[in-house]
């Protein structure tokens, strides 16, 4: 015979029985019922500055763990700012459950205080969403949206409970067993699939893999480094695989797409089979669609069968986990090159000669100033492969993504998909608190600083040491970069005059942080030394850099892969490459 | 692009009409008609979509409706081995009452009501049949009519219900007849 419990203290039991540890959030007059049994509770409860940095702090802390980040939010304009951060997790397949309180039921509907349809309002940007009027309904809906969030493709999913439900008195019970008429993700691979899929790859006398970041959530590096060296085929790591791959490994030819290497954009257009593991191929890798890797098939393996056909067509298609899909490739590859072993060494010549040819760099800004590319070179180099990476959006994710060598997954975090600027601050924030021996350095624009950066607050009174490079352009530099390129430099408001006003050193100091000022290239690696050697406070520094520095290769938006341009008007030089 | 229709299994749950209807919204596909209604199950109700496309965007439209949790079971309703039926309302101006009832005898369909100088006509049939019956009745005068939207089922033993059972939840997906389509 269980006692009853308020619908409050229900919610809190389920979470602690789903295994969560720690959320985000920030109370309000619908919620606030939860957050009477959250104070007793052994999760920690993180109290942010505005519920898009709780958003987004959950999803750092996913990206960085694996586990199912979590946020709180009241009804109304807490529910709302939680959009932003619900899409982004949507994009980039990041498991995330957000509880939102709604106004009271017999008030939804009725344009009450702090009312907003948010169930209607995420359906198109969650992986599902629930509307909890009933108490009784809350330990089922918690227990479904944690299984729905991180199983499959993973997603965000939003559970929205109304003020009643959480006040009223109910039975607690967690369900064992989830039953979901209507999502059975399929996990293993079909056999037949497998087989043709190793057949291609038997044949294929330039293959690419072409690596996504499905690889990254279905914890499947191991086997991806063995998947590789057995075809010995080059590697592309896209934008959200950057570290699903060693940076370091003979194979790998960097990131394709709209500012990938050269070696990576041409692979792909050049290859004849795309071995694609949890990838989408995305308008920033592809290009013009029309004219993107026109002789190459295509297998194409992902978790999500809606995947399958979207923008590509594929040959063989494997819906299934990517780690048992590689594992069953693996004897099935080696059971066809025993029959037929394949050279691949005319292919991985030409790779290797595009790759040291045009490898990525930048220039020294000839009026002495900072580049930004060598201040993210350096903080790569001084913080290695064990710190976790989390960029805002813009010209410094792209350098970031470049300048600094991933070896492992989980270093490397940033705003793929949806393109959120203001995603660093909160996104360290997160990534610092799941995994609190590790070092994690924001490297953000002074936009997306400005942005999110109270969240800082948050981290100094909480004993989250998180370190930020601001690399400070004073403007919205990939929006200047465009106008440069296509708008004749009419730099129409991207400038932000920000090595003016604010003072980043002092807004740091006001928000309990180290503020640490750099504009000199020679004390570039002593003030990375020193915010290293800061470990009880969070750092800022601000990196004076270079205002015009670009972001190279390219290829333009709409454009063709194969006018990629290594640096402005200067494309590769083709005919001195055997391809 | 083609007709194609759609019979689809939901959950019988709040807001399950809109996700749908969110889902053909963002992603842009055309709905020519919408039909739910409850089924021999209270909680599952069923969709019957007609949409116009290429064959590979119903692929496409399948798999993206499908990852919609509530969404049970999906199957398309091709005219050789299913039934199609709509029905219509309509409302007829009465001056020619006679030659009227010609028409609907020829069509085999049936005068609900008659009052006030107006006719109403209730008809089922396929869609084909329904347009001819339209044509028919306009020179007498439409003052206004109503359309069910196309329900469709399934010729033989063959139900799209059975898939609902769990063991084979995985099945339905391989039925999609995406562009690489495998069975277990």
């Amino acid at each position: 015979m269980s006692t009853e419990i308020t619908g409050a203290s229900s919610l809190v039991k389920s979470l602690e029985a789903a295994g969560v540890d720690v959320m985000f959030g920030i109370p309000g007059g619908a919620i606030l019922p939860a957050y009477d049994p959250i104070y007793d509770s052994k999760i920690r409860h993180i109290l942010v500055r505005h519920e898009q940095g709780a958003g987004h702090a959950a999803t750092g802390y996913a990206q960085a763990t694996g586990r199912t980040g979590v946020c709180i939010a009241t009804s109304g304009p807490g529910a709302t700012n939680l959009v932003t951060p619900l899409a982004d997790a949507q994009m980039d397949s990041v498991p995330l459950v957000a509880i939102t309180g709604q106004v009271p039921s017999a008030a939804i509907g009725t344009d009450a205080f702090q009312e907003a349809d948010i169930r209607g309002v995420t359906m198109p940007i969650t992986k599902h969403n629930y509307l909890i009027t009933d108490p009784a309904d809350i330990p089922r809906a918690i227990a479904e949206a944690f299984h729905i969030a991180n199983t499959g493709r993973p997603g965000p999913v939003l559970v929205d409970i109304a003020k009643d439900a959480l006040q009223k008195m109910t039975n607690f019970k967690y369900p064992k067993n989830i039953q979901l008429a209507g999502y059975k993700p399929q996990l293993k691979p079909n056999d037949q699939a497998i087989r043709d899929a190793a057949a291609l790859i038997a044949q294929s006398s330039k293959p690419v893999l072409y690596v996504g970041g499905g690889i990254i959530k279905a914890n499947a590096s191991k086997e991806l480094l063995r998947l590789a060296e057995l075809i010995g085929a080059p590697v592309v790591t896209t934008l959200m695989a950057r570290g699903a791959f060693p940076d370091s490994h003979a194979l790998h030819l960097g990131m394709p797409g709209m500012h990938g290497t050269v070696a990576a954009v041409t692979a792909l257009q050049k290859s004849d089979l795309l071995i694609t593991l949890g990838a989408r191929f995305d308008d920033r890798v592809t290009g013009k669609l029309s004219t993107f890797a026109v002789h190459a098939k295509v297998i194409h393996a992902d978790i999500d069968p809606a995947e399958i056909g979207k923008n590509r067509f594929a040959d063989v298609a494997v819906i299934g986990d990517l780690a048992q899909t590689i594992a069953a490739l693996i004897p099935a590859v080696q059971a066809e090159f025993k029959k037929s072993p394949p050279d691949l060494t005319p292919w991985l010549r030409q790779m290797n000669s595009l790759k040291a040819t045009y490898p990525l760099g930048y220039n020294h800004p000839e009026d002495g100033s900072v580049s930004p590319q060598y201040v993210i070179e350096r903080l790569g180099a001084i913080a290695g492969p064990d710190s976790i990476y989390v960029a805002g959006v813009g010209q410094h994710q792209m350098w970031a993504s470049q300048f600094v060598k991933y070896e492992k997954p989980r270093t490397w975090l940033n705003s793929g998909g949806l393109g959120t600027m203001g995603y660093a601050v909160p996104a360290a924030m997160g990534a610092k608190v799941g995994m609190p021996d590790t070092t994690v350095w924001a490297i953000d624009g002074d936009g997306c600083f400005q942005m999110t950066n109270q969240e800082l607050v948050t981290c100094a009174l909480n004993n989250i040491p998180i370190k930020v490079a601001i690399i400070n352009n004073e403007s919205l530099g990939m929006v200047r970069q465009w106008q440069t390129m296509f708008y004749e430099s009419r730099y129409s408001n991207t400038s932000l005059d920000s090595k003016r006003i604010p003072d980043f050193v002092k807004l740091a100091d006001a928000m309990g942080c180290v503020g640490l000022r750099c504009d000199r290239t020679e004390d570039v690696d002593s003030v990375i030394h020193e915010a290293m050697s800061i470990n009880d406070q969070p750092v800022v520094v601000d990196f004076s850099v270079f205002r015009d520095a670009m972001v190279w290769p390219m290829v333009a938006a709409g454009a063709s892969n194969d006018d990629i341009m290594i640096a402005r008007g200067l494309a590769p030089d083709w005919d001195s490459q055997e391809l | 692009m083609s007709q194609h229709t759609l019979a689809v299994l939901v959950e019988n749950s709040p807001g399950v009409l809109a996700r749908v209807a969110s889902l053909f919204s963002r992603r842009a596909y055309n709905i020519d008609s919408l039909a739910v209604g409850p089924t021999e199950n209270p909680d599952i109700s069923r969709m019957t979509i007609v949409l116009n496309l290429d064959g590979h965007v119903l692929d496409q439209v399948m798999a993206q409706l499908y990852k919609l949790v509530n969404v049970i079971a999906i199957s398309e309703m091709p005219l050789a081995s299913t039934v199609h039926r709509e029905l219509l309302l309509v409302k007829v101006s009465d001056k020619k009452s006679s030659e009227i009832h010609a028409v609907v005898e020829k069509f085999h369909a049936t005068i609900v009501d008659e009052t006030e100088g107006v006719i109403t006509v209730e008809a089922t049939g396929e869609t084909s049949h329904i347009a001819k019956l339209l044509a028919a009745l306009t020179p007498f005068g439409i003052k206004e009519l109503v359309q069910s939207g196309l329900v469709a089922l399934e010729r033989g033993s063959a139900a799209l219900s059975d898939r609902t059972l769990s063991a084979q939840g995985i099945s339905t997906l391989h039925e999609l007849g995406t562009q690489a389509d495998y069975q277990n």
